[in-house]
């Protein structure tokens, strides 16, 4: 168990590698991945029991699925800087012979990636389907699953929020990234999601709201939940984020989802992100 | 010799697949089933009853059970998927494609009435383009057994295969005509060698291509029958070693012929052994309504189809 403010360190060298990722690979996707920082942190560096030897089947696990896999580069950097594979890998990111694809997979071996994610609201199904194989394993280890609020827009999501409800699925614990944006616009203009409170409870699900750029909040609300699991019903935490935080200049807006800092903008976010942990190096050309 | 393939019984190939998945249950309890609300239709009741625990109902959701027989997969079971061949493959193609396939999961998607076979229910459920969709996916095996048998053989058979498979069956009443518990996987079936012309067939046109080669061997000409049951990967020695006897052939599936087994026989003679090919198949169309033997006819997908193809194969050698 760590402390509040050695997590802070951690998800703020994070916020450094995901700028840099998304810096040097002139591409990605930095608002959503700045975000949920500190929730890869929480779960990766304090609430997850979890083996950096990777194993595909995590018997024995909690385990850790992204839906959303556009925020690639928080995934790769918690990935790496808890130990499944060399932090230096991080600046392959998006480029040719990489096993660090724009979006998460599996197909290149990358250790901590368990299913492919890009295509829009399939993670909740897979996260189901495995928290079910623990039951039959007698497994009592816990199943975490984040999704994008614009995301929960695919039908198929609602098809597993109504499945695990029914199956009583209770040692899974979804997770939505609420920052209320998306690439088109606010969800309220683009699709509004309406009370999101109300439509998982009444699908079965017990809901918790958290303020998901605040550790400690974070933390608490998550170890919580993990203790709760085996109650009959699977839980839902609804995580207010901000897309971009803490970068002055990429909060308030929907406009840094998916596009790159210049170098003058990397220098100003950096200069705002402290380097705890050292930077990866970039390669030489 | 095609003397040994003669017609005992009449049975589905969903019935197949029902007894298979029974017996590999048994055989192996990593073996899970998933089923979208047609468990009565895809014959999955005995494993449900046997097997309680392990059988998943997972609604009328099947996106949703792509991605739960994903998971099942990740944590080393060994999932079947139930439901028409429409809903497991049109349905749900960007779901096999990245939850299954790209992120390599070992799951069965098995498939029933697949094709205009189905009959009465029509068009919208007569799927006629699911192998092609199928086949196209990197690491995909794709398998269309021709009789009750050899679909309880392939069910059993592909638990052993690390790998996504689409094994794709059908709903009526078909001659059951192959030995029981034989399929290997890949491995093309030689039901007859002759000098004349090859009939390479899978799924229930197989039957309909014993009774042409019956007929047009009764006329002194001489067929070299083969059934594909595995499409992907396609057994090519077996095809061109027919072609090399015969110098022409005539493909038989229910399935649209852009897409299907013809395409891939097509390619792989075209590049090793170009030779005059007919295609019997469904002709860019949707199906209808009607009885299994009535759409076959109407679609020229039945046994006097195959006669006449092969007689104008023949004729452009």
């Amino acid at each position: 168990m760590s402390s509040i403010k050695d997590l802070e360190r951690v998800a703020c060298q994070v916020r450094r590698d995901i700028i840099r990722q998304v810096h040097f690979a002139s591409s990605g996707h930095p608002g959503g991945s700045l975000g949920c920082a500190d929730l890869f942190t929480a779960l990766y560096f304090d609430v997850m029991d979890h083996n950096p030897d990777f194993n595909m089947d995590g018997k024995g696990e909690d385990m850790f699925f992204l839906s959303n896999g556009h925020i690639s580069p928080v995934f790769y950097s918690v990935l790496a800087r808890s130990g499944y594979f060399p932090v230096e890998e991080l600046a392959t990111f998006r480029k040719l012979d990489s096993r660090l694809q724009g979006h998460p997979a599996t197909h290149e071996g990358l250790p901590g990636v368990r299913i492919a994610s890009g295509s829009l609201g399939q993670g909740l199904s897979v996260a189901c389907g495995v928290a079910q194989a623990k039951k039959l394993d007698q497994d009592d280890k816990s199943i975490f699953c984040l999704m994008g609020d614009g995301e929960l827009q695919e039908g198929q999501i609602w098809e597993a929020v109504m499945y695990a409800a029914h199956n009583k699925i209770d040692n899974l614990v979804g997770i939505v990234d609420w920052n209320g944006r998306q690439i088109d616009g606010d969800n309220d203009d683009v699709l509004s999601l309406g009370d999101l409170k109300a439509k998982w409870e009444s699908f079965g699900w017990s809901t918790v709201e958290v303020d998901g750029n605040n550790m400690e909040a974070l933390v608490a609300a998550l170890r919580d939940a993990k203790a709760n699991t085996g109650n009959g019903k699977p839980q839902v935490i609804l995580m207010r984020t901000e897309m971009g935080h803490p970068i002055d200049f990429m909060v308030g807006s929907h406009k840094w989802h998916g596009v790159a800092p210049n170098a003058e903008q990397t220098e100003n976010a950096l200069a705002q992100l402290e380097e705890t942990l050292g930077d990866y190096p970039y390669p030489a050309n | 010799m095609l003397s040994d393939y003669t017609a005992k019984d009449k049975k589905s190939t969903r019935d197949g697949f029902g007894a298979g998945l029974l017996e590999v249950g048994q055989k192996n309890d990593k073996v899970v089933g998933l089923c979208a609300d047609l468990t009565g239709s895809l014959k999955m009741n005995a494993f449900k009853d046997t097997f309680p625990e392990r059988f998943f109902q997972v609604g009328i959701a099947e996106a949703n059970m792509m991605g739960v027989a994903a998971g099942l997969a990740t944590s080393g079971k060994i999932p079947y998927t139930g439901t028409f061949a429409n809903f497991s493959t049109g349905r749900v193609f960007d779901q096999i494609r990245q939850s299954i396939a790209y992120s390599h999961k070992n799951v069965k998607i098995c498939a029933s009435h697949a094709g205009v076979t189905l009959g009465e229910d029509g068009a919208t459920h007569q799927i006629m383009e699911d192998v092609g969709m199928m086949k196209m996916l990197p690491g995909m095996t794709v398998i269309n057994p021709c009789d009750y048998n050899q679909t309880k053989a392939a069910t059993i058979a592909i638990a052993e295969h690390d790998g996504p498979v689409y094994l794709r069956f059908g709903r009526p009443g078909w001659p059951v005509f192959m030995p029981e518990g034989e399929f290997e996987l890949g491995k093309a079936v030689q039901m007859n060698e002759g000098k004349d012309v090859s009939i390479i067939a899978t799924g229930h046109l197989t039957w309909y291509a014993v009774e042409a080669a019956n007929a047009l061997e009764a006329e002194g000409i001489s067929v070299d029958l083969i059934n594909i049951h595995t499409i992907k990967p396609l057994d090519e020695a077996a095809i061109l070693a027919s072609v090399a006897r015969t110098g022409c052939v005539v493909t038989a599936e229910e399935h649209q012929i852009l897409g299907g087994l013809g395409g891939s026989v097509a390619q792989v003679l075209a590049q090793n052994n170009p030779c005059p090919i007919e295609f019997v198949g469904m002709e860019d169309s949707f199906g209808e309504s009607g009885k299994p033997d009535q759409l076959l006819a109407k679609y020229k997908m039945d046994t006097k189809t195959i006669i006449a193809k092969a007689k104008a194969v023949m004729a452009r050698k």
